[in-house]
């Protein structure tokens, strides 16, 4: 049951082979089968059930949708009405949230049935999920190497076959990059195109919301009920949303694929890139036509961003300040002491790196040099986009430069870390939507490709996507020990 | 000797008079329960985000337009950043580099008649914190989200003014516009309008400045000519005492009628300010800003002008009944509605209604008295049928809720006595009684006709027709 589609998951509820009560109930033990993936902070039985009748009431009343029924994950950073919403921090290890999330409300609405809240890096700061207060999630392929982050816990919890579907979050390839790692697709959408009301906000113009699932086709389902606009976030775009799995069948013939010289230089592991060739290949066997691209700028992502990305959060980190909701530390002094140690005990020490980064960049007299510089670099990637995006309809590359590394391997060294995100973190600078999709294994280590589209074209991605996964079985793959067979087609 | 000359500017808040606040749908009435009227956005919820109200922006383009200033089409909201328990989110949204109105101007009328230009830098929207409460609880403060998000514009002067009365006409001004353009109520004791002040001195025909220091948070006219006067004084004893003025933040102590240093520019938060990612660039096309334009009421200074030409007032009647609408609108109503001179309209209103209005700290929209019943009051007397002492006493009894003038004259007999032959009648006792007097006046005494004529319209309780009793008591002691 663990390796069907969400359409085949869909079709068995509706010909009424299983309930979603019986779906929940397995998805719910294989969740608490595998609690030592890390993968949940918080488990939602009870309510799970709750909805699961509902939804098979639904589904009796003929009175469903697609994802009616469906269980779902959501990462730790959407705020759920009733239920607590650490964003994988002890400053909200406490913290119950009064309302819901607008993704959480519509994929409600859909009819999905939500499991539990998925473990990520504190504040979605990280790439690795180390930067968790409930600990490090696991990579299913191998317990000692690290899923990704920071949607590290949705990314494994898919890949382990314990829920079908999770939300995730992309500030700087935080849904990409897990998804790369462990073996299952992801999608960052335009900026924009989801909601981000209820999602904690960590850098407010780059966040954006978007699905993780084993297939792309899984992906436009989750898509599909999460996207639109949103009167509650001024930076929602008011875009009519295409049917994403309508899409998807489209033949590749005369798709122009860019191939950029600066994700191919030195930091790519070769084996990875011998990995990208044979997917090079298959697209040009589909008539696709591969142009080699410059995106000059490329180097300056990383500056540019964790200048931007700090700033952002040295200011949207200010309201946990124990006042009113969060970690207020034991016995204040005063209110100096009260703010001091609410945060220097709520918070961990990779979000106080990029508080005290941000605040830097912020402050009088650095604040030309630091935030205004980096403004213009950000000008300079999308440019650079545009322009490769006049000839071409893809840019293709390598999620990250190398597959899942050991858990405590990079924690030493910030700077080391922050390069895992070299190929993703341009695309959210730029406000782009692009998707990773698994593409072939090295030692035992899934390797992901990222397909990067020009702004609104997710069906586009998800099409190319679907059409790679129609031609091979990289996304069928399971982690040894999760799942007696592969995916059923 | 060298003559100190004060150099003064001001930064005006002005809190707007929306029905929700400026990011959130949560009710911006005053005086409900702590934090009842806080939602999840006013609280800094974890995952909130702002979406402005429109309506704040309508209002300060109102604003903008009325002080002739540039409105930008494209302005931005930034993040003060500073962390105090009644700031929910650790920021304050604010306007910084790309306020919606710039350079703007005031004219005011100062005592000597003329008229001086004060520049206005800026009016920028944003937020109001809330209030932190320390008085009620013990060992703790109490923070009350209510009002955070309030809408406000905060008008900044340029240093133009050059004493406290300056500043308060300028002050009363803008209070008289923003009540005008109905975009604020100007409420100062709920701090609808308040202040904050830079002082500096330089010696009279400097150009330059001296070092200013900001008085925070004043909240009536008063206390704002007060506080400034205070700072001229201190400001000018340190400088001739061979001191330095500090650059600091001081605050104003309504009890001693002093002020006090608050914080230093060393200890000066450095604001962090950067445009709110979470907003878009507010963009007013040119065809809004005609829509707005189309809609401003007649602004005080118009409407005075037109007071002049329209009802022949002085210039002086004018602008004070121009200085607040509603005092303009009772104004025009009782003249449509009167056939008395309009001077007489203005004596009533500035006179006796004013009078009554204060008496009972009431607001002109809660006289007792309607523009309507003083119309009515005011036609009786230019018809002579009460006399304007009598209409006084009418006055009265129809401010404790007696009824309108007419009701009043009939049931208690006021008419006034017209009649040639009644009047006679009157005098002729009176002349009766009183042989002493009249052997007075006839021997030369003038001073003894006043006595006369008191007399008799003490005998009419005061209804009988001045006039007539003047006449027929020269033609009588003839």
């Amino acid at each position: 049951m663990e390796n069907l589609s969400v359409s085949q998951l869909a079709a068995g509820l509706d010909h009424g082979e299983f309930s979603s009560v019986e779906l929940t109930r397995h998805f719910l033990h294989r969740m608490q089968a595998h609690g030592e993936l890390n993968a949940f902070i918080t488990e939602m039985d009870e309510s799970a059930i709750v909805q699961a009748r509902r939804a098979d009431q639904l589904i009796k009343e003929k009175k469903h949708g697609p994802l009616t029924g469906i269980p779902l994950a959501h990462k730790d950073i959407f705020c759920m009405d009733g239920t607590r919403t650490s964003c994988g921090s002890r400053m909200l290890d406490q913290f119950v949230a009064p309302y819901d999330a607008t993704v959480v409300q519509k994929l409600g609405q859909a009819g999905c049935v939500v499991l539990g809240k998925t473990n990520m890096d504190e504040f979605a700061m990280g790439s690795s999920n180390e930067n968790s207060y409930f600990g490090p999630v696991k990579n299913p392929w191998n317990p000692g190497h690290v899923p990704g982050g920071s949607s590290g816990g949705s990314a494994a919890a898919v890949a382990a076959r314990l829920v079908p579907l999770a939300t995730g979050t992309d500030t700087g390839g935080s849904i990409r990059q897990p998804a790369a790692l462990c073996g299952i697709t992801g999608l960052k959408p335009t900026y924009g195109r989801v909601s981000r009301y209820g999602m904690i906000a960590y850098a407010s113009s780059l966040d954006q919301a978007g699905p993780l699932a084993k297939s792309a086709q899984d992906c436009a389902y989750l898509l599909q009920a999460m996207a639109g606009f949103d009167s509650r976030d001024s930076t929602s775009m008011d875009e009519p949303v295409p049917a994403y799995t309508q899409a998807l069948d489209q033949p590749l013939q005369g798709r122009v694929i860019g191939i950029p010289d600066e994700y191919f230089g030195a930091g790519l592991k070769p084996e990875v890139q011998d990995i990208m060739a044979q997917a090079i290949d298959w697209a040009e066997g589909q008539g696709c036509i591969i142009q080699p691209i410059r995106l000059p700028n490329t180097e300056l992502a990383i500056p540019a961003y964790y200048v931007i990305a700090t700033a952002e959060c040295s200011s949207n980190l200010s309201r946990f300040d124990g006042i009113r909701f969060g970690h207020r530390c034991k016995a204040p002094k005063d209110l100096h002491d009260l703010y001091r140690r609410s945060r220097s005990e709520g918070f961990g020490t990779e979000v106080k790196r990029r508080i005290m980064i941000g605040t830097y960049a912020l402050s009088a007299g650095y604040y030309d040099a630091y935030y205004l510089k980096a403004q213009q670099i950000r000008r300079l990637i999308s440019t650079d986009f545009s322009k490769a995006f006049e000839t071409v309809d893809f840019i293709l590359g390598p999620t990250a430069p190398e597959p899942a590394f050991r858990i405590g391997e990079k924690t030493d060294d910030p700077v080391t870390m922050y390069l895992s995100d070299i190929y993703t973190i341009s695309v959210n600078l730029a406000g782009l939507p692009a998707i990773s999709v698994p593409c072939g294994m090295h030692e035992g280590l899934p390797v992901g490709m990222q397909l990067i589209g020009n702004y609104l074209t997710e069906d586009r991605l998800l099409n190319f996507a679907h059409q790679y996964q129609l031609a091979t079985d990289w996304h069928r793959q399971c982690p040894p020990g999760f799942a007696q067979g592969s995916v059923d087609e | 000797m060298i003559r100190w000359e004060a150099v003064i500017g001001l930064e005006i808040h002005v809190q707007l008079a929306t029905q929700s606040k400026i990011f959130s749908a949560a009710s911006t009435a005053f005086g409900a329960e702590p934090n009842t009227q806080a939602c999840a956005v006013d609280l800094g919820l974890p995952g909130v985000l702002p979406v402005l109200n429109l309506e704040a922006v309508r209002m300060a383009v109102m604003f903008g337009l009325a002080i002739d200033a540039t409105i930008a089409q494209h302005s931005v909201f930034a993040r003060k950043n500073y962390f105090y328990p009644d700031l929910p989110k650790g920021y304050q949204i604010s306007q910084y580099e790309l306020p919606i109105v710039e350079h703007g101007r005031l004219e005011i009328t100062l005592d000597d008649g003329v008229q001086k230009v004060i520049g206005i830098t800026r009016a920028h929207l944003e937020e109001d914190a809330g209030k932190s409460l320390h008085e009620e609880f013990d060992e703790f403060t109490g923070v009350d989200l209510n009002r955070a998000g309030t809408p406000l514009i905060e008008v900044v002067s340029e240093p133009d003014m050059r004493s406290a009365k300056e500043a308060i006409l300028y002050m009363k001004k803008i209070h008289s516009i923003v009540r005008y353009l109905g975009i604020s109520d100007g409420n100062m004791q709920e701090g609808s309008f308040r202040c904050d002040a830079n002082v500096s001195i330089r010696p009279a025909g400097d150009a330059g400045y001296g070092t200013r220091t900001e008085i925070k948070n004043l909240n009536s006219f008063r206390f704002v000519e007060r506080a400034i006067d205070f700072e001229i004084g201190r400001q000018t004893a340190v400088l001739e005492d061979g001191g330095e003025i500090a650059q600091e933040t001081r605050l104003y102590d309504d009890v001693t009628g002093e002020t006090r240093s608050m914080r230093s520019k060393e200890e000066a938060n450095d604001y962090r300010y950067f445009p709110d990612p979470d907003l878009l660039p507010v963009v007013i096309p040119q065809d809004m800003v005609e829509a707005i334009r189309g809609q401003l009421p007649e602004l005080p200074s118009e409407k005075a002008t037109r007071f002049c030409t329209q009802y022949g007032l002085d210039a002086h009647d004018a602008e004070t009944l121009a200085t607040s609408r509603e005092l303009a609108e009772y104004f025009e109503h009782t003249a449509r509605h009167t056939d008395a001179k309009a001077k007489l309209v203005v004596n009533w209103i500035t006179g006796e209604l004013s009078a009554a209005l204060n008496q009972d700290h009431i607001e002109i929209t809660e006289s007792p008295v309607s523009s309507t019943m003083l119309a009515g009051l005011l036609n009786r007397i230019e018809d002579g049928t009460i006399s304007g002492k009598i209409a006084k006493d009418v006055f009265r009894s129809m401010w404790t809720g007696e009824g309108d003038a007419d009701t009043i004259i009939e049931s208690r007999g006021l008419r006034q006595i017209t009649d040639d032959s009644e009047i006679e009648r009157l005098v002729d006792q009176v002349l009766q009684d009183n042989p002493e007097q009249v052997e007075q006046f006839r021997s030369g005494k003038d001073k003894v006709f006043g006595f006369f004529v008191g007399r008799v319209m003490k005998l009419s309780q005061g209804k009988a027709n001045p006039k007539q009793v003047n006449g027929l008591l020269r033609k009588k002691l003839k």
